[in-house]
């Protein structure tokens, strides 16, 4: 049923729909609505015998669920940002163990300078952990990935991260269709491990593993983890056919039909990036775009599939890798290997600046005449960073970056002129 | 809650003449059905104190708990001498997932029984001294805080002995460790420092805390027993020598645990609910260098070049919890 809420809210929703047994967290803006929904639900008895553990850190959070997990526990955590770094030992872990632990990341920018609005440098720093990452296009996709996500992790026992971007989903009121807990239910089935601690069949689980087997471990943990390539799309299908909606997927191409530039992006910024499409479109500029919708595993044959033909790849990524530039892009030139496109890096929405329709359509207009810089940041305020360096060529001391630039734009919060 | 004391004056020991007792009223460990969890074949050094301590304590439990018990282990040496793929120690359902994470892998395990309905089946975490005092610590006050229904054991050998005998918080004052070693104007770990955990736990206010030690192996599997008859988090923190890390004999490990409880250095209590309730009388009174002489991360206070004030402020300490816990009627 249809219904204008909170992103946060709805994924909470979509949460309860999969019948968790276990949920464990410690809060973090722009978390926080996810897991106070959830603590009222299980608190007023509307989630069975569910228990919620308030922690002490998100170390302990996912610590808690990986014990649950093991046990044989549906189990669930929300977190973002520093919580995320802050329990990167137990990411690992998790993975590792094959505890198919689902946990949303409402993901925000890490400091210093702290900064708690959107970007993608919290999953993206954990990218590589053996986690499943989908990112979440819309607030309605968020809520159906979860419910993906729980089916995913428990036939593949991986854990699986949904990525939905802090404030801009976590905090927007829209429509979202919450489905009923029958189609859930015929959808997810309960959680049945291949492992579990159960006095009745003693085992050990987290055995010490030296040379001789741990890259024989870590190579199955690879093809297993692989199987999610095809196993995403195959319950993306099945979730089509039982709820008569498209949420999910790999990678989804946007007016790619003869297209000459193609954007690709992760997660709500791919609303906007349409919309910038259109309009180059009606300009008669053959634009398109790619959302990729899974990034780890990363879907390397399908987006060269989907990007073959055409001239010129913006890869526009909310992350940097300092001293390095893109992430996402550098994983896309290697999807395209040997042929001869070329893959622009475009830095854009770091620490929650806005990526308006215009700058987009800029972008496609700059790189078209080849005038993006490599990378490129996207609406770089070039005053303020001269003065910057200006300031330090004078002085050796020159004292706090973060303060002077925000002094030198003379702005609150996020507004730039 | 005090459990009848026997006494083997005969032999000098706590720990040996289960033969001479009833059926019922000998130790876990002498009978028949004893479940030995942490069985035999595991890689442990020659009279490790922590190998001797978890076998009591685990068996102990598993027999409070009609054999329905899960644990979960801390790295650190007795998870790496029990569980080098594919040879494990463990009887029971065992894991181990990080260093400083058991005590919250343990509320998960007892969050999953409870969203399960399962009340039969009882949680243990287990870890050292470093997993416990250190690196675990935040979760472990997690863990009481919350009054998670899980008994914690910390093997508590004073200082980092899987990774080559560093300071830890549990390290006592004066002892060498590599990354305290004995030279310099102070040798040894600084006065002043470390923290006792058994306190903090009762600040914690939960149901049960104890001490006890390889040298009363009778009293260690009681306050096992107590423990797990109890709901909510417990904790019992358990002396064990390293023969290894002290520069003990291996043959002298249960002399060396019985030194330091009749000196007063490691003080055997019971506490419920924040409150000190039964605690072990010392029988023979030892001066500490009784203790200290037996082990070389000692030695630097010995000898021409020795510490006299280092032995007496050590002493010191013997007789502050003697006063505190009343250890001498």
């Amino acid at each position: 049923m249809l219904a204008q809420i909170e992103g946060s809210q709805a994924v909470a929703e979509a949460v309860v729909l999969c019948r968790p047994d276990v949920i464990a967290a410690y809060p973090i803006s722009p978390q926080t609505h996810i897991v106070e929904r959830l603590s009222r639900m299980v608190k007023q008895g509307d989630v069975g015998r569910c228990q919620y553990l308030n922690v002490e850190s998100e170390f302990a959070a996912l610590s808690v669920l990986i014990g649950a997990s093991a046990a044989g526990a549906r189990t669930y955590t929300a977190t973002t940002s520093q919580g995320l770094l802050f329990m990167a030992e137990a990411v690992y872990n998790a993975a590792g163990l094959g505890l198919p632990i689902v946990m949303t990341i409402t993901n925000r920018a890490i400091g210093a300078p702290i900064n708690i609005w959107n970007d993608h440098s919290d999953s993206m720093a954990l990218r590589d952990a053996g986690w499943i990452q989908l990112y979440a296009e819309t607030n309605q996709e968020a809520a159906d990935l979860h419910i993906q996500a729980f089916r995913l992790a428990e036939e593949l026992s991986c854990p699986v991260m949904v990525c939905m971007d802090g404030y801009i989903l976590t905090h927007a009121y829209e429509a979202v269709d919450v489905p009923t807990q029958s189609l859930v239910d015929t959808f997810l089935p309960p959680f049945s491990p291949v492992q579990v601690l159960d006095p009745n069949e003693p085992i050990s689980i987290g055995a010490m593993v030296g040379p001789e087997a741990f890259t024989e471990v870590k190579y199955l943990a690879h093809q297993q983890y692989l199987r999610a390539l095809t196993l995403i799309p195959e319950v993306a299908g099945a979730f089509e056919q039982q709820f008569q909606r498209h949420s999910g997927g790999l990678c989804s191409p946007y007016r790619m039909e003869d297209a000459d530039a193609a954007v690709i992006a992760l997660g709500s910024v791919i609303g906007t990036i349409k919309d910038a499409v259109d309009e180059l479109r009606g300009e008669g500029i053959a634009a398109g775009c790619v959302k990729i919708g899974c990034y780890r595993p990363f879907p390397m044959l399908q987006l060269r599939a989907a990007l073959e033909g055409v001239a010129r790849v913006i890869v526009v990524e909310k992350d940097l890798a300092v001293g390095m530039g893109g992430i996402v892009s550098a994983d896309v030139q290697r999807a395209l290997q040997g042929l001869p496109i070329p893959v622009h890096t475009v830095i854009a929405g770091l620490g929650g600046r806005s990526i308006p329709k215009s700058s987009l359509k800029q972008m496609v207009h700059d790189a078209r005449a080849e005038r993006l810089n490599e990378p490129h940041f996207l609406d770089l305020n070039r005053t303020v960073i001269d003065n910057e360096l200006a300031r330090r060529r004078e002085q050796r001391r020159a004292g706090p970056v973060a303060e002077h630039v925000i002094r030198a734009i003379n702005a609150i919060g996020t507004k730039v002129v | 809650m005090s459990t009848s004391r026997i006494k083997f004056y005969q032999t000098g020991t706590y720990t040996a003449g289960n033969r001479l007792l009833d059926e019922a009223a000998r130790t876990v460990q002498s009978r028949m059905d004893r479940t030995n969890s942490l069985n035999s074949g595991h890689r442990a050094c020659q009279g490790c104190g922590e190998a001797l301590g978890a076998r009591y304590a685990v068996d102990a439990a598993m027999r409070a708990s009609h054999n329905r018990l899960i644990a979960i282990n801390a790295t650190g040496c007795l998870e790496v001498f029990s569980s080098p793929y594919p040879e494990s120690a463990w009887q029971i359902p065992w894991m181990h997932s990080l260093f400083g994470n058991a005590p919250a892998v343990a509320s998960g395990v007892a969050a999953a029984l409870r969203a399960k309905g399962r009340d039969d089946v009882k949680v243990i975490a287990q870890g050292g001294d470093g997993a416990t005092v250190d690196i675990g610590f935040g979760c472990l006050s997690g863990l009481f805080e919350r009054n998670d229904d899980v008994l914690y054991l910390c093997y508590d050998n004073e200082a980092y002995m899987n990774t080559g005998i560093q300071r830890s918080g549990a390290t006592p004052p004066f002892a060498q460790t590599n990354t305290t070693q004995a030279v310099g104007e102070a040798p040894g770990n600084p006065t002043g420092t470390g923290k006792n955990v058994p306190r903090i736990a009762m600040a914690h206010g939960i149901p049960y805390v104890a001490t006890a030690s390889v040298a009363d192996l009778h009293d260690l599997e009681a306050k096992v027993t107590n423990a797990m008859g109890l709901q909510g988090a417990r904790y019992i923190h358990i002396h064990v020598p390293c023969p290894l890390g002290w520069g003990s004999d291996p043959a002298h490990t249960i002399k060396v645990a019985r030194m330091a409880v009749e000196s007063g250095l490691f003080p055997l209590f019971e506490a419920q609910f924040g409150m000190v309730v039964d605690r072990t009388l010392i029988r023979h009174k030892v001066p500490v260098e009784r203790y200290l002489e037996l082990q070389d991360r000692f030695k630097h206070l010995f000898g021409p070049q020795g510490s006299p004030d280092a032995i007496a402020a050590i002493q010191s300490i013997a007789d502050a919890n003697i006063a505190t816990y009343g250890l001498i009627a």
